[in-house]
């Protein structure tokens, strides 16, 4: 395999064709009757201290995407590839140093801390796994700056978990992670669980991170006003697949997949009396245990024609950077309602 | 009253420059109305209660000898089936027995047999449990065995392993706590599994924890709970278990007295001299209940969801 060497220009993190099939378990000897398409298919790239921000309704597979990442199961297929070595396919040894370099933090700050254990034992813990600190007077001090990296007070780190609010917590979380020396944190809808006030603090302390340690972060979030506030650029997943891939600016200007354009008309808009055309899409997502033929939005596509019923649209590149998999954009420019900046138009209230 | 003032934050940082988060003067000592294990007593009456009870119990069994009795198993055929009386508190059997003397010895008994079951039980049940829990392959098949034992009652399964062998006190335990394992396993299954979905576990893994660690680090300390209370509940079952199974004469040979044979030796004359049978019978019933008190307020206290209400 490639040395581990590091390479600026390489991406620190690649996943190609990962999916992911749970497998439905039924019958006397726990047969499998089925499988659960959560993730289907999944290609895409971070680079060092970039932000992608992984969004989607609930159930569409972004969640699995970063257990994938680290390997909280084994997938089913694809690849995925950090500094240039492959790390999905690593045995348990191989893969621990691995393990440093990306990390977690989980949406709900109060089942991801162990109650039983001391702030102190927690953000001791991957500092001790790593070999981090050589003494014990390096570990305490190691904790201590994680605190304050954190803003939390050194003292509390003799605390419980239940002691904290939940930003607080929050705040634990992101110091466990931070105590590995990370190059990839995996913010798990991290700041979904909490009040308006406390979630701008924590962004804001993401951010602020980012820029001190030169993180890379892959923020799964349902919330494209947070994402739109703090990412490089976004991809969009629907049934386990990913639809479209752009830098922040160009996907709220221009969405290039009907999915997308959708989910952006839904965002409120924070100014009275600004108007915006509403998608309204119909029906449920469908089932990941049985989804649709050929592209998976077709049964809620306000566009969909006969060829998205039949065959499933590749990610394709329509501009520098853009990617999208819609099979509009096959069909001459005046025919495709997602050609030109009309997005634009519609958000530039 | 800790968590009402969460973060609301006296200064919001200034939108976009290095955020100091504002100061947290709202990490405050959890309120206690009552500290210390009087105050604890307090809040769960249930324990206090039935930990009152099973002491007494203990107390009993333990100084059995000091407590006015006379040897339990000594007959005097002359003095059969007396009332009770100053003399003969609980009265006398029919070989002149006294019932007192035996009703106190035979807390020994019940109370040696409910306790070893509860532990070696959830011992073995907790081991069974993790491994359940943890080896994929072997769940399917650990699981299939505790369903099939779970499907013959316990009592009727301990009455057949008893069958196999000869009664003695010891034979007695093995027997219950082999009935009584797929319970304990079953939960501590059902306990790992959710465990192990839970982020902390997860985060953990990510961190690089090697797996026994994290059962001993993170699996096992949030397991202790559950099984205590599980194994307060084995304690009575095993009690009542026991009982049935001297009743019926499979369990504890009719030389040592337990509150089962007792029973079973007053059954014939119940009609008559009710009295054989009422006391060791008050006395089974008190100390089941005891211990079914207590298990209901350890599982109120051990509950975490139940914990916050400080």
């Amino acid at each position: 395999m490639n040395a581990p060497v590091s390479d600026a220009n390489r991406p620190l993190l690649e996943v190609s064709g990962l999916k992911k099939h749970f497998p439905l378990r039924g019958g006397f000897l726990g047969g499998v009757t089925g499988y659960v398409y959560a993730v289907d298919g999944v290609s895409f790239h971070i680079n060092r201290g970039e932000t992608l921000s992984l969004v989607g309704e609930s159930g569409c597979g972004k969640s699995t995407v970063g257990k994938a990442i680290l390997k909280l199961f084994d997938i089913t297929d694809g690849q995925v590839v950090l500094d240039g070595r492959r790390i999905d396919n690593l045995p348990a040894g191989a893969l621990r140093p691995m393990r440093r370099r990306v990390q977690v933090v989980f949406q709900d700050p109060f089942s991801s801390l162990n109650p039983r254990m001391r702030v102190r034992d927690i953000l001791a813990e991957p500092i001790r796994n790593f070999g981090l600190a050589r003494s014990r007077a390096e570990l305490e001090e190691r904790i201590a700056a994680l605190m304050d990296k954190v803003r939390l007070p050194r003292d509390a780190v003799n605390r419980w978990p239940h002691e904290f609010s939940g930003g607080q917590r929050q705040r634990i979380g992101i110091a466990r992670a931070l105590a590995a020396e990370p190059e990839l944190i995996i913010c798990d809808e991290a700041v979904s669980a909490l009040d308006v006030s406390v979630k701008a603090q924590i962004i804001n302390l993401l951010q602020d991170l980012q820029q001190e340690l030169g993180l890379a972060l892959l923020f799964i979030s349902h919330d494209l006003a947070i994402v739109e506030h703090m990412t490089h650029r976004v991809a969009v997943m629907y049934l386990g697949k990913i639809v479209e891939v752009a830098p922040k600016r160009q996907l709220f200007a221009a969405p290039r997949h009907p999915y997308t354009e959708a989910l952006l008309s839904a965002v409120p808009v924070p100014m009275p009396g600004a108007q915006r055309e509403r998608i309204i899409l119909k029906g449920d997502v469908p089932s990941p245990i049985n989804p649709p033929k050929g592209c998976r939005f077709h049964t809620r596509c306000p566009y969909a024609f006969d060829r998205c019923r039949a065959e499933e649209p590749p990610l394709r590149q329509t501009e520098a950077g853009h990617w999208a998999a819609c099979h509009l954009h096959d069909l001459p420019a005046e025919q495709n309602p997602l050609a030109g900046a009309k997005g634009a138009a519609v958000l530039a209230v | 009253m800790a968590s009402a003032t969460v973060a609301s934050p006296a200064a919001p940082p200034p939108p976009h420059e290095v955020a100091a988060a504002p100061p947290m003067p709202d990490i405050m000592p959890p309120v206690k109305a009552r500290r210390g294990v009087l105050g604890f007593l307090w809040r769960y009456p249930t324990i206090a209660i039935g930990g009152a009870l099973l002491l007494l119990m203990v107390f009993v069994a333990v100084f059995a000898d000091f407590l006015w009795t006379v040897d339990p198993t000594a007959l005097a055929p002359a003095r059969r089936t007396r009332e009770p009386s100053a003399q003969y508190w609980f009265g006398t059997d029919m070989l002149g027995r006294d019932v007192y003397s035996r009703v106190i010895y035979g807390a020994r008994v019940s109370l040696i047999v409910g306790f070893a079951v509860a532990l070696l039980s959830s011992a073995v049940g907790l081991l069974i449990g993790l491994v359940s829990g943890f080896v994929r392959w072997a769940d399917g098949i650990i699981m299939r065995v505790m369903d099939g034992m779970m499907s013959i009652p316990p009592i009727l399964l301990a009455i057949a392993l008893m069958a196999l062998t000869r009664g003695s006190v010891r034979n007695v335990i093995i027997s219950i706590t082999i009935a009584e394992i797929p319970r304990v396993s079953r939960l501590v299954r059902g306990v790992v599994l959710s465990l192990r979905e839970q982020p902390y576990v997860e985060a953990a893994i990510a961190a690089g924890t090697r797996t026994p660690v994290i059962i001993w680090r993170h699996i096992l300390p949030n397991t202790i709970a559950p099984i205590t209370v599980q194994a307060t509940y084995i304690c009575a079952s095993a009690m009542i278990i026991e009982a049935i199974l001297s009743f019926i004469g499979a369990g504890t040979p009719p030389i040592i007295p337990s509150w089962g044979n007792i029973m079973a030796e007053g059954r014939a004359l119940w009609q008559v001299k009710p009295y054989i049978v009422f006391f060791p019978a008050v006395f089974l019933s008190v100390t089941v209940l005891a211990v079914n008190l207590l298990g209901d307020g350890l599982r109120d206290a051990l509950d975490p969801r139940m914990a916050k209400r400080i």
